[in-house]
């Protein structure tokens, strides 16, 4: 964060030692960084787990209706309406968080950084092109373009991937953009042209590697708005219609609390606080150890 | 400044314009048909065609698009597909609804938030900053809707400190927004103090902070008369470009609470297909993003002289 002056996270640079390995004695040296990753780390392995088929079954039934959590591994967290696990339906909901997360990124990045840098380099048409993209997108309420395009796919999890990754490159393009515009006419940028490389050369492989530290530390931010937005899409009717979800579990919440029915609602906000903190926080240190600005 | 502002309102056309093909796109001849879902399965053929001509939905898509510009230079948008009311006055009503829930809590929260991110700027590096900053980055950590329905659950039907939802309009109304009102200020907190914090630092490098501590004042005087100033520039653009998000109202909020504003509209058009108000809604609201963002550049050369409207 800014408060470097006062406090500097960032080591200072060794003599003759690149930026990337400073960013990453950085990092290595941070430590609720470092258990931020590791918890980043296990989600995705339950997600992955999930894949392999490894995950026991939440549609299978464990135990009564609503059974209080107790000391058993199936009903760690107790049960549903159903007497199915809380915490398998979580273990579930987290491989559609992540993969909800982690597509609508994929999606997301190459769009913003691809055109930031069309935008930002050539300036003129190309530019003006981008811009007005952009800004269309980002005057429709993000809500209302997320379920015109769900309306469009068919409901589900392609949609709100696909609707999401439409709308979240946009802050990213601005910034690249942004960037790519300070860095085209550099000195060591006219060096290389003089040299005669390409435009995709100099984009590419000279000013890239200069702004995408932006893109690195989007990427959490993107993975951890695409997880809360699913929540919301799911309560509104236009997100995950079957199989497990945070949001659907969250939804049905709404109506156990007043039954004095805590168990659902503590484990999975529980599940998704550590998963959202943790990829803030490595935000916050991926940035302190990427941002140029904020080293010596 | 007369021919800039010209400028900037001519440069909002295309984007404009872009904004209605793109909701053009997405909301008609797409998902279940309107007709039949507000007719039922045993409608008849006549029934359908009179309806379809009743909505303009007989015509070819072209002239449907010419005919959805018309209504966004006239704001005459229609009428809603499920209540035949027209959609002007929804918004207008809705409009309304919305913002007394949401002016209110911008307006204190704006000021609690810049006052506090302050007052953390003057204590950084502490031990009370860093653990400000834990609590916010842990509070933006949990979703918006487990805040409406634990607050609700616990403030309102728990201890009972508030109405459980409901809305009535006019002075009456308060006791039923102030809980909405508590649950905003507190989801806003969080991002909007790391924000303005972030701000603050930033001008804490600057030269002339600098020059003010070697003149010999005071921290206090530095941090509130001389960063202040400065800060206001990107505080007035996030407090700014936030406005045309009132008129949609907390739909979230209005949604769990009752209260109909432009928010709960618009879900209930979701819900039921409502092409026309989710048209409308869209245009009017990017027509508002767009008219805010040249107010705040406007504000920019009204609060910083260096800044040159060209």
């Amino acid at each position: 964060m800014a408060a470097v002056a006062e406090q500097p996270t960032a080591p200072p640079r060794r003599r003759g030692e690149s930026l990337n390995r400073r960013a990453l004695r950085s990092l290595l040296r941070n430590h609720t960084a470092l258990a931020c990753f590791a918890v980043i780390a296990l989600y995705v392995a339950i997600a992955l787990l999930g894949y392999a088929g490894l995950l026991p079954d939440f549609q299978e039934r464990v135990g009564t209706s609503y059974e209080a959590p107790s000391l058993s591994l199936s009903r760690l967290f107790g049960t549903d309406i159903f007497g199915r696990s809380i915490l398998y339906k979580i273990l579930a909901g987290t491989q559609t968080a992540m993969t909800i997360g982690f597509i609508v990124t994929g999606i997301s990045l190459p769009i913003g950084i691809l055109l930031g840098a069309l935008a930002g380099y050539y300036g003129g048409r190309v530019d003006a092109a981008i811009v007005w993209l952009y800004s269309v997108i980002s005057s429709v309420p993000s809500i209302l373009l997320i379920v015109g395009i769900s309306y469009v796919l068919e409901k589900g999890i392609t949609a709100i991937c696909i609707a999401l990754g439409a709308v979240s490159w946009v802050g990213l393009c601005r910034m690249i953009r942004g960037e790519v515009l300070k860095h085209r006419n550099r000195e060591y940028v006219l060096a290389v042209r003089l040299l005669g490389a390409g435009d995709a050369i100099i984009i590419f492989r000279h000013i890239l590697p200069n702004v995408v530290h932006l893109a690195i530390v989007t990427a959490s931010l993107l993975v951890l708005s695409a997880i809360k937005s699913e929540v919301i899409l799911t309560f509104l009717g236009v997100g995950i219609q079957d199989g497990a979800s945070w949001g659907t579990m969250i939804t049905d919440a709404t109506g156990e609390l007043v039954s004095g029915i805590w168990w659902p609602l503590a484990s999975v906000t529980t599940a998704m606080f550590l998963i959202i903190y943790a990829l803030n926080v490595a935000g916050d240190a991926l940035r302190d150890a990427l941002d140029p600005k904020l080293i010596d | 400044m007369g021919t800039y502002v010209a400028r900037r309102i001519l440069q909002m056309i295309p984007i404009i314009l872009g904004v209605a093909a793109l909701v053009f796109i997405l909301f008609t001849g797409v998902g279940e048909d309107p007709v039949r879902t507000a007719l039922g399965q045993h409608a008849t053929t006549e029934a359908i065609a009179e309806l379809r001509k009743l909505w303009g939905l007989d015509q070819p898509l072209w002239l449907q698009f010419i005919d959805f510009l018309r209504q966004i230079v006239t704001f005459d948008y229609g009428r809603s597909f499920n209540t035949g009311e027209p959609l002007s006055e929804m918004f207008r009503q809705g409009a309304l609804v919305s913002l007394s829930l949401t002016v209110f809590p911008y307006v204190l929260g704006t000021l609690t938030n810049v006052s506090l991110a302050l007052l953390i700027a003057y204590y950084r590096g502490s031990l009370f900053d860093r653990f400000s900053t834990v609590i916010f980055v842990a509070s933006m950590s949990i979703s918006y809707l487990v805040y409406i329905i634990a607050f609700q659950y616990l403030l309102a039907y728990q201890v009972g400190a508030f109405p459980i939802n409901g809305y009535e309009s006019g002075w009456g109304g308060i006791k039923y927004l102030l809980l909405p009102w508590l649950i905003i200020m507190v989801v806003t907190a969080g991002p909007d103090i790391r924000i303005y914090r972030t701000v603050v630092l930033d001008e804490t490098k600057a030269d002339y902070v600098r020059t003010a501590f070697a003149k010999g004042a005071s921290e206090f005087a530095v941090i509130f008369r001389h960063i202040l100033k400065n800060a206001m520039i990107p505080i007035l653009t996030h407090v700014v470009i936030g406005i045309p998000f009132l008129i949609l109202g907390a739909f979230l909020m209005e949604r769990f609470f009752s209260i109909p504003g432009v928010g709960d509209i618009m879900i209930t058009a979701i819900h039921n297909g409502d092409f026309p108000i989710l048209k409308g809604l869209t245009v009017l609201i990017a027509i508002a993003y767009a008219l805010f963002n040249l107010i705040t550049d406007l504000l920019y050369a009204l609060v910083d002289p260096r800044v040159q409207l060209s």
